[in-house]
């Protein structure tokens, strides 16, 4: 039989999608072991038993100074920009999407501008916007945007100009305005694909986010990151990464969840 | 008295000759099969009489009035395909077909009750009540095209295109179609256009069967001219116009 047309089973597949995780602890450990063998006090590969243990201090005592618990202060200040960005986001990507798709003026108007911008590499105007917007919340919530509007408008205009043309035109057959087309046809089809869109957008979405916190804040995941980076506490990046990584893939299975639900219609013939 | 009007009607795209010198009178209520060869410009034909698109030479009129400029309510269209909207249950895409005119595209309140109730009769005559809360996407072919033709009724056109509806549908769901637009056809009294491959189908549903081909030919280019209609058959009685045959005799009588 040709390896094309073999397939694993359930328990086999669920094994081998652990095999690649359980290689990277382990080869994590082996080399932390190592290199605590030679120094005891080595500080670049913490041993996984101190990560876990810093991990609970993390998560559960306040800080000396503020008496807050920094891991959720920061978690909350991060998610609070991220939420913001992406959400303004969308939003402006779907409205954009809608007209640019829609209505060949604005096509004509806008298609090249967003094209150009779209290349315009994001971290390269972040000096721009401090100086613009200050190191407030603003600046971080107008990167991230920046950062994916344009792919996020690029690609919800062309989800809207993929929509047959006889759908559109049989709207126009049963009376419908541009308005109520944009509404009641377009739009409805265009959110499976925003919610798609959107699970893409949040990986560049988080590199934003950390790029300006990393830079210029006083709270945040970017911000605790690059300041433990300074007393080479390994242990505490680690813990920050692997939650950072945590939040990512509960927001990713969250959106798809939600849009297998939201849009029962999208599911094809029995 | 001539309903829809086409006046010498050329297109082309680029440079490229599609139809030419297409000129052809329907009455109102009149069914019109129109068949001919693939590529020849059937499909192209009814987007010129919905109006999708304009004519490069000559204009289609529809009682009297101006050339339309864009689709509209008087026409309602079904195509092979995409002609439901996947979002909307089959339910809500009848009643699209009577509340899209709307500001909102949509009915509220006690509109909506009765929109809804007629929506439900309608289903009823086409057959999908038991599927009303489904949506599209979980029907079958037939069940889809029965749909879009109910959903294009709802919207009360004068007349109504059909660009292979039933091309993907097998013998026998195509006979039931059939009848359904029969019967359809004889309690509205549409004005049809049908494009169709199936030259039977064409005969046994149609008034008339146009055939659409290229008068002129140019082997070392054959794309030099466009089709236009080259037959126009009277296919009422099967296509035997006038030769409704009187005696008894043992020639085979179209069905
Ligand atoms: N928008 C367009 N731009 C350029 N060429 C087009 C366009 N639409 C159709 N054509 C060309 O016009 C010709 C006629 O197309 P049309 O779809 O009307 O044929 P048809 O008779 O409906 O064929 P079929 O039986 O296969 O559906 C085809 O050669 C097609 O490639
Ligand atoms: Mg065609």
């Amino acid at each position: 039989m040709r390896w094309i047309n073999r397939r694993p089973g359930a328990a086999l597949a669920a094994f081998l999608a652990l095999v690649p995780f359980a290689l990277a602890l382990a080869a994590y450990m082996i080399g932390s072991d190592m290199r605590l063998a030679v120094n005891p006090s080595d500080k670049l590969l913490p041993a996984p038993s101190s990560i876990v243990d810093t991990a609970l201090r993390l998560f559960t005592e306040p800080d000396r100074r503020s008496g807050r618990i920094l891991l959720w202060h920061d978690t909350l200040a991060s998610l609070q920009r991220l939420a913001l960005g992406v959400g303004i986001s969308a939003g402006l990507a779907t409205a954009f999407g809608l007209l640019i798709g829609l209505l060949p003026h604005v096509r004509a108007t806008l298609a090249g501008f967003v094209g150009v911008l779209s290349m315009i590499p994001p971290l390269a105007v972040l000096p721009i916007l401090f100086i613009v917007f200050g190191l407030g919340e603003l600046s971080k919530v107008v990167l991230i945007v920046i950062g994916i509007l344009p792919f996020l408008i690029r690609d919800l205009s062309q989800r809207v100009l993929e929509i047959p043309r006889e759908m559109i035109v049989k709207a126009e057959t049963l009376g419908a305005s541009t308005s109520v087309i944009a509404l009641r046809v377009a739009l409805p089809q265009l959110m499976p694909r925003l919610l798609q869109a959107v699970r893409l957008s949040l990986g560049p979405a988080w590199l934003f986010l950390i790029a300006a916190e990393a830079i210029a804040s006083d709270q945040g995941l970017g911000y605790r990151i690059f300041l433990v980076r300074r007393y080479l506490a390994m242990d505490v990046i680690l813990t920050y990464v692997a939650w950072i990584t945590l939040l990512a893939v509960i927001m990713d299975l969250a959106l798809r969840a939600l849009s297998r639900r939201a849009f029962r219609w999208t599911e094809t013939a029995l | 008295m001539s309903f829809v009007t086409v006046d010498n009607v050329f297109q082309s795209y680029g440079t490229r000759p599609i139809l030419e010198r297409v000129s052809v009178e329907v009455k109102e209520g009149e069914f019109i099969s129109i068949v001919g060869a693939s590529g020849c410009g059937k499909s192209t034909f009814l987007r010129l009489l919905l109006a999708q698109e304009t004519p490069s030479r000559g204009e289609i009129r529809v009682a009297g009035q101006p050339p339309a400029r864009e689709p509209g309510l008087d026409r309602g269209v079904v195509f092979q395909k995409y002609s439901v909207f996947p979002h909307m249950t089959v339910r809500e895409n009848v009643v699209a077909g009577e509340s899209l005119r709307r500001p909102w595209g949509r009915f509220f309140g006690k509109e909506k009750v009765e929109a809804r109730k007629r929506a439900d009769e309608t289903l009823a005559r086409i057959g999908l009540d038991h599927v009303a809360d489904a949506y599209p996407a979980t029907l079958s072919g037939g069940m889809q095209q029965r749909l879009a033709i109910g959903q294009a009724l709802a919207a009360r056109p004068r007349i109504l295109l059909l660009d292979e509806p039933f091309g993907a549908l097998d013998p026998g769901t195509r006979l039931s179609m059939h009848d359904f637009l029969q019967d359809l056809r004889r309690d509205t009294g549409m004005t049809v256009f049908m494009v169709t491959h199936d030259l039977s189908e064409g005969f046994k549903l149609g008034d008339r069967v146009l055939v659409f081909d290229k008068p002129r030919w140019d082997p070392h280019d054959p794309n030099a001219y466009g089709a236009t209609i080259t037959y126009d058959f009277d296919a009422r009685n099967g296509g035997i116009p006038y030769q409704t045959i009187e005696e008894d005799t043992h020639v085979l009588r179209p069905a």
